[in-house]
């Protein structure tokens, strides 16, 4: 097929979804659950599909994602509140020292710049370490990034361990969406770049990689301060979902679930990132509630079935998926118009050979 | 006389207390092959490492067409440890990454083939242009920097199709026969556009036919890219049959050069190989 | 004079921490040494035993529960072994750790199930959960056993790997996988080895470290878990007496971080330590390096 017609295709397929999120906003009453998973979904696949860019395309371990959610989300908080509502939110610390807000979009940018910033600090030692070693010492980062948000001495500016609200955030799913699907797109972009078969280059042997040319520390530094970006913009969009942000919430175990997102997707596979995350907010949040709740079929009470009930299965299906199906949903494959109908096309040609 | 192209000098290489090259000094000049040869361990390989930047060596220096490209002497730990020569001869440390020494002009190949196993014969060899291209990561995600992938695209195409791999360009290179794997990895230095090819154990694990078309190729890369050639074998029909010159490697000293007769009725040499003795 | 009286308290606490993650950190340098493996479940094993502890103590008296919790804990060790590692064992690293993670997850969320998410008070134990005056410091008794354990505990434990045939296998074992199979290592039983010694050291540290804190939740393990890992890699993975002597050091400084009243800190200290001795020195304070061959 060429290159143009599934380009079409493709088109065709995100205006689809643009409809059919309008339609489902319409038809739905706003706090549906549905509309709260896509949501988060769409936030999800931006921070896996930033993490993936990271782990699964780089080959760089890094378990520091949560930290830098924090950053983009605080970044984010700190400058859009409204100057009016400034007095309320910092009531233990004057109002703050900053007394400006800025529009919705500076705000996500800076969520981004700010991110990639501290990555970049961070990477400068960091990045010279090797596999597990690389993904304990970001670990620790994210924590001591944490401790340093929750500081009361840094309150006039963070709020310390209090929390922060009132900023502007978004009703509409189409919002998380666009921006999401605007960021990874530019992901994909650098991805099939010259930059991109770099960054592969480098996972698939760094010794081969810098024999070809490759400024091994340039271009993890690159890849590292990308991902911190676009995680970044994900913390952003993240407190604008939740409508407050606590810098406790940002804890490791968030970095975990991305990175279980990422492996269940398959690392090195943009698109089964994003069907990952909307199948993990999707059970996590949805279609396995009803393993919470006590339920009788004809006199008959289900066992098990109680609070906390849905989590644990929801981790036997995880723990199932990384020992079985080790390369997750898509592998490093990609899902796309061409491979739909390569593999129909295929199964014609297989029909035929048995016939 | 023709240009002197490499120049290693009282390179030294130790790990902790062991010397794994000990004061090697030689010169490949321009157009030559040259062969590095030795017994298992000699040391053939740090040699290499030395030169490519994958170790910084303990003392010693390396240039390339006059330029300085590698200089260090004993310093930290290795102060008190070291046990080599030319103390206090070396007073500079030079110590490019390997990258570095690929954009200078050297390529080397690895003795355990290291591709890019999971990406396409084509994406392999298109990586080597990747550090030349005039492009920054915003161009390049933007594709402002079409008319530099479009070139990086050709040239590749061209040097698949002069060494006969472009029928498999979309093959995953982890997936070929080892015979192309090492054909592939020697297309992928020769895409670097080098000077100076460094080549590891080519012929390791081939066939006595295999390894006499080899020779032919190597000769032929020579002539239509106009490098020079420095070599690491363990076959030695085809260091005999190839190399204008020859440095024998025992225990990482130099034990011998000259031209492959001479080398081949070098009794040291012939020692160092067979363990015996002429005495005995 | 003033100083020492005044740090005392902290000095003590933190004596007895470094202790209680000394005996966590021996199962993660141990499981590192063997299969370079980052157990990120051994901080929930821990976690587990405490919980085990709390439920077995309602049911039967002191002296049956603490066996039944050092019996349950290593079964668990094991289990989690056999089942979510012994599978990947010729996976690339990266898969097992993901598993790794993966156990930590169910762990926290079987724990969250079983407890309800409340919290759940920790037995008084008697004798360690007395009190005794030192100087002019009052502490639990547990402060003074937990560094005299730890030592009885890795003093054992040394004798068993230097002494024994078991302990020859797992040091051939750590140092080279494949040849100390191929020389007829039973490796799975050594593996199994280490995570039943790993557990039952992580069920000790427990009943120690809750004996302070009172109460147990489903994430109690995550951060003593990662601290004991921290002082793991500070003595250089792999080393048990290196483990021991970067939890002590590590308890001391955190603790003493928390007198000076920045207790925000007190864990970002531990990974600012981290992060400066993988700098500094890769290997850790006792490690040996390894080079990749190219």
């Amino acid at each position: 097929m060429s290159k143009k017609k599934s380009m079409t295709i493709s088109a065709i397929l995100f205006l689809a979804l643009i409809v059919i999120i309008v339609v489902l906003e319409r038809m739905l009453p706003p706090t549906h659950i549905a509309l709260a998973v896509l949501k988060k979904g769409c936030i999800y696949s931006l921070v896996a599909v930033s993490m993936n860019l990271l782990n699964g395309f780089t080959g760089l371990f890094s378990l520091g994602q949560a930290g830098f959610m924090l950053i983009g989300a605080y970044a984010y908080a700190v400058l859009t509140i409204p100057v009016a509502d400034r007095a309320s939110v910092y009531m233990y610390f004057d109002g703050g020292i900053i007394q400006f807000s800025v529009p919705v979009f500076v705000g996500l940018l800076a969520s981004g710049l700010l991110a990639a910033l501290c990555a970049w600090l961070i990477g400068l030692p960091v990045l010279r370490l090797k596999s597990d070693y690389l993904a304990i010492a970001t670990l620790g980062f994210a924590e001591i990034i944490r401790a340093f948000f929750q500081w009361d001495k840094l309150g006039v500016v963070t709020n310390g361990s209090n929390m922060l609200r009132k900023y502007p955030t978004f009703s509409t799913t189409l919002f998380p969406f666009l921006v999401s699907a605007a960021c990874i797109g530019v992901m994909v972009l650098m991805i099939n770049s010259s930059y991109g078969r770099a960054f592969k280059a480098i996972r698939d042997d760094e010794i081969a990689a810098e024999a070809m040319g490759i400024n091994l520390a340039k271009h993890k530094r690159m890849a590292f301060c990308v991902s911190s970006f676009f995680a970044g913009v994900g913390g952003g969009l993240l407190a604008m979902y939740q409508t407050s942000i606590q810098a406790m919430t940002f804890k490791s175990s968030m970095t975990y679930e991305i990175l279980l997102i990422v492996v269940i997707g398959g690392l090195g596979s943009v698109t089964g990132s994003c069907l990952a995350s909307f199948l993990f907010i999707a059970s996590s949040e949805w279609w396995l509630r009803f393993l919470d709740t006590e339920m009788t079929i004809g006199g008959f009470k289900v066992p098990l079935l109680r609070s906390g009930f849905r989590k644990v299965v929801f981790s036997v299906i995880i723990m199932v998926i990384v020992l079985f199906a080790r390369r997750g949903i898509m592998g490093d494959r990609e899902f796309s118009v061409d491979g739909i109908c390569r593999f129909f096309k295929n199964l014609g040609k297989k029909k035929e050979v048995k016939q | 006389m023709s240009t002197n192209v490499l120049r290693v000098s009282d390179i030294t290489m130790q790990f902790g207390g062991v010397v794994a090259v000990d004061n090697l000094s030689l010169e490949v000049n321009e157009g030559e092959i040259v062969a590095l040869i030795g017994p298992n361990g000699a040391g053939k390989t740090t040699a290499f490492n030395c030169i490519t930047g994958v170790y910084e060596p303990s003392n010693g220096a390396v240039s390339f067409y006059g330029k300085e490209l590698v200089e260090s002497y004993p310093h930290g730990k290795m102060k008190k440890l070291y046990k080599g020569e030319n103390v206090g001869k070396y007073t500079k440390r030079l110590v490019p990454t390997p990258d570095k020494i690929t954009k200078e002009g050297i390529a080397r190949t690895f003795q355990n083939i290291r591709l890019f196993s999971t990406m396409t014969v084509f994406e392999n060899v298109l990586i080597a242009k990747h550090m030349r291209a005039k492009q920054n990561l915003l161009t390049a995600t933007f594709r402002l920097n079409h008319a530099e992938e479009a070139r990086m695209r050709a040239e590749t195409l061209e040097l698949l199709k002069m060494q006969h791999l472009d029928h498999l360009r979309d093959e995953i290179a982890g997936s070929l026969p080892y015979g192309i794997q090492r054909r592939l990895e020697i297309a992928r230095a020769l895409a670097t556009n080098p000077k100076l090819l460094l080549l590891d154990e080519p012929a390791a694990g081939m066939n006595p036919q295999e390894t006499q078309e080899l020779a032919d190729f190597i000769r032929q890369i020579r002539d239509e890219y106009k490098l020079t050639i420095f070599i690491i074998e363990h076959h030695m029909d085809l260091v005999m049959r190839i190399s204008d010159r020859v440095y024998v490697l025992d225990f990482g000293k130099l034990l011998a050069h000259g031209t492959p007769e001479e080398v081949q009725n070098n009794p040291h040499v012939i020692e160092a190989y067979l363990g015996v003795s002429q005495d005995a | 004079m003033d100083f020492i009286s005044k740090n005392l308290p902290y000095l003590l606490a933190g004596i007895s921490v470094g202790g209680q993650y000394a005996l966590i950190a021996i199962g993660y340098t141990m499981v590192y040494g063997i299969l370079r493996l980052i157990n990120f479940a051994h901080g929930d094993i821990f976690m587990v035993a405490a919980l085990v502890t709390v439920y077995a103590t309602t049911s039967m008296p002191l002296y049956l529960s603490i066996p039944l919790t050092l019996v349950v804990t290593v079964a668990l060790g094991l289990l989690v072994e056999r089942a979510a590692y012994k599978p990947l064992r010729n996976a690339p690293r990266m898969s097992v750790m993901i598993s790794a993670i993966g156990v930590s997850y169910l762990l926290q969320n079987l724990a969250l199930y079983v407890t309800g998410g409340l919290a759940q008070t920790y037995p008084a134990i008697p004798f360690i959960s007395g009190t005794v005056q030192i100087g002019p410091a009052t502490t639990k008794m547990v402060t003074l056993v937990t560094p005299v354990l730890t030592i009885v505990l890795v003093f054992a434990l040394m004798q068993l790997i230097n002494h024994t045939k078991i302990g020859m296998a797992m040091r051939a074992a750590a140092n080279d996988f494949e040849t100390s199979r191929l020389m007829g290592i039973k490796v799975d039983n050594v593996i199994s080895m280490t995570f039943l010694i790993g557990s039952f050291l992580a069920a000790v540290g427990s009943l120690l470290y809750f004996t302070n804190y009172a109460s147990v939740v489903p994430t109690s393990g995550a951060m003593p878990g990662l601290k004991a890992f921290v002082a793991a890699v500070f003595g250089g993975i792999g080393s048990i007496p290196g483990a021991v002597i970067g939890a002590f050091i590590i308890g001391i400084c955190e603790n003493i971080i928390k007198g000076l009243g920045w207790t925000t800190f007190s864990d970002a200290f531990t990974f600012a330590l981290l992060i400066v001795i993988l700098i500094v020195k890769p290997t850790g304070l006792f490690g040996e390096g390894a080079t990749d061959k190219v």
